[in-house]
């Protein structure tokens, strides 16, 4: 029988030693691989082209790191508007795979991989899951969709490469992952952090306890989530809460991830070159602090991404790791500013409505925020579904229920909000990220 | 002694209450009598069925949550005075405090039948039952309820 290198469970990973180059190696490698990509870009998307031009700003002109602040941001618009293939930077017969998000608004956007890029993407998440303590002979559930949303297909192939057995379950029919977990023997799951906290649920209601399963590592992603959630997750079932980041403009998951010391993900800066940045003016903020996420591409071939601007709102986390990795850390997103609401010139993040709540019912429950405006004043009401936990026979202690978790939403959001217990499964949802936000102030300010 | 009440969430708007009735109705199950705890948002639905174990599956299978709760079923005479020797009695017994209390549709031979929720069920239970108070058991009750309804029932 011949010996390799995978027999090794839980040792260390010949793919993953870039985790490890020496700082001064990295961050040459990132120039040099910046100067490819900005040259790469600069002479095959017109888009780019002419925003470096309007700049004065030539590929050559990038000597060192800091020279990036001389490049224009790419920003989700860019994408939009030049649907569906305006930012390829190889020709179409180069192109091995499609994905695509859905906009919110109108037009989707497309993004596409050469080999090559495939190639990374599968490095990148191997190199995740590796470092999440996954290994030849683990079971991977991967409950991301498949299909044109990057969760699925990005997590499966790098799995794959790994060494670990994947079961493509894909999302949705919680009544057959929790079978499926059970029967197969699933080690690992891959899905959204608040659909794993439903499926907790869904498991219990079915007599099947997550605890009692083998389960031991949960990648989450896709969504902003909270400490409180990890510390939720991880007191029900067994399993270490990993947080995994990324982005379809970039390359998909994979952008980031953490490692079983679980401050933050780790961004695999050899791919990828992240800044922090003041969302205003677009200035560097003080290491440590929090600012906006921007990312830059260095090995994406098909579509390559100069100084996106992710909107996400995070901080670099400064200091060595404990793990050993010389990659820097980010901390988790929990939220994003453009899902920032402005309440009464008070800055709310739905996160923080999920921590209160949290806090205050043992479950996440389900609930929406509706946004009013009466009398020019804004007014914040949560709908929050009743659940048998909390339903209780007597009136005042509904009542008590109401006011506990408005105390806990002023508390955390300094707002005072209206909480509403409305009956089960009236809410809107959407599997994997659900529609927490229902701003309606515009509308009534179109009222007579 | 004591009688399955369920209990279930609704939200204070026009047609709530239909959903739960319209749901037992297709299921074939009589309501032996409820009634309705409401606030300005919000109310509790208060209901006595037969056959509880079935209902509670039903609404549940129609998304609703439901509770089961513990109450009396208890004789009351049909006079002037009736429920005042009840409460006096109940006055006396400290764990014995009433939650809340409906009537039920029932009346046979001068008498009517209440349904009480105390603080301490077995405290209230025995104070009823020491003063010769008829506390009704739930085949009882069902009993008497469904010959009343077929009485009730036009030729």
């Amino acid at each position: 029988m011949s010996f390799q290198w995978n027999d090794l469970n839980g040792t260390f990973h010949p793919d993953t030693a870039l985790d490890y180059l020496p700082e001064g190696q990295l961050r040459a490698l990132q120039l040099q691989r910046l100067q490819a990509t900005v040259g790469r870009v600069y002479h095959n998307v017109a888009l780019l082209r002419e925003r470096m031009d309007a700049r004065g700003v030539k590929p050559e002109d990038l000597r060192t790191l800091d020279d990036i602040r001389r490049l224009p941001f790419t920003e989700k618009t860019d994408l939009r508007d030049t649907y569906p293939y305006g930012l390829f930077a190889s020709p179409m017969s180069d192109v091995v795979r499609l994905h695509a998000s859905s906009g919110t608004t109108g037009k989707p956007i497309v993004v596409g991989y050469t080999l090559q890029d495939m190639e990374t993407w599968k490095n990148v998440i191997l190199r995740a899951l590796a470092a999440a303590g996954l290994h030849r002979g683990d079971i991977i559930q991967n409950a991301y969709g498949y299909g044109l949303f990057t969760g699925g297909l990005g997590l499966h192939y790098g799995a794959e490469a790994l060494g670990a057995t994947v079961i493509p379950i894909s999302g949705g029919n919680s009544e057959r992952q929790i079978l499926v977990m059970r029967d197969f023997g699933a080690t690992a799951i891959c899905c959204t952090p608040s659909y794993f906290i439903h499926l907790i649920e869904h498991g219990a209601s079915m007599g099947v306890k997550l605890k009692d399963l083998p389960l031991r590592v949960g990648i989450f992603g896709a969504e902003p989530w909270t400490e409180e959630m990890r510390c939720f997750i991880q007191r029900e079932t067994n399993i270490r809460a990993i947080d995994i980041y990324g982005l379809s403009e970039i390359i998909g998951p994979g952008v980031g991830s953490e490692c079983l010391c679980q401050q933050g993900p780790h961004i695999f800066e050899d791919h990828f070159l992240f800044e922090i940045l003041d969302p205003r003016t677009g200035d560097p903020m003080p290491d440590g602090e929090e600012g906006e996420l921007v990312l830059t591409t260095l090995s994406k071939q098909a579509m390559p991404m100069i100084r996106y601007r992710t909107h996400d709102i995070t901080r670099a986390i400064p200091g060595p790791c404990g793990c050993g990795r010389t990659l820097r850390r980010i901390e988790r997103i929990s939220r994003r500013s453009d899902d920032m609401l402005i309440v009464r010139g008070v800055n709310v993040f739905p996160s923080q409505i999920e921590a209160a709540l949290l806090k205050v019912e043992k479950t996440l429950p389900h609930y929406q925020i509706v946004l009013r405006r009466e009398r020019e004043m804004d007014e914040m009401e949560i709908r929050i579904e009743v659940t048998a936990d909390v339903f209780s026979d007597r009136v005042g202690e509904l009542e008590r229920i109401e006011a506990r978790l408005g105390k806990a939403v002023e508390s955390t959001t300094g707002v005072r909000a209206r909480i509403s217990l409305v009956e089960p499964q009236t809410l809107q949802r959407s599997e994997g990220k659900a529609k927490r936000v229902l701003d309606l102030r515009k509308l009534d300010a179109l009222k007579p | 002694m004591k009688i399955h009440q369920l209990s279930v969430f609704i939200e204070n708007r026009p047609g709530s209450l239909t959903h739960p009735c319209a749901c037992l109705a297709d299921a074939g199950i009589n309501i032996l009598t409820l009634t309705l705890a409401d606030t300005e948002r919000f109310g509790i639905l208060r209901l006595i069925v037969r056959d509880w174990e079935k209902a509670k599956a039903i609404l549940e299978q129609n998304g609703m949550i439901v509770k089961v709760t513990e109450v009396v079923a208890i004789e009351v005479d049909d006079r002037p005075g009736g429920l005042r020797r009840l409460l006096e009695i109940l006055e006396h017994e400290p764990g014995a405090n009433i939650e809340y209390m409906y009537a039920f549709t029932v009346r046979t031979g001068g008498k009517a039948v209440m349904i009480f929720r105390f603080t301490e069920m077995d405290k209230g239970i025995e104070a009823l039952r020491q003063a010769r108070v008829n506390v009704l058991s739930g085949v009882e009750l069902y009993e008497r309820a469904e010959s009343s309804s077929a009485d009730a029932r036009p030729a």
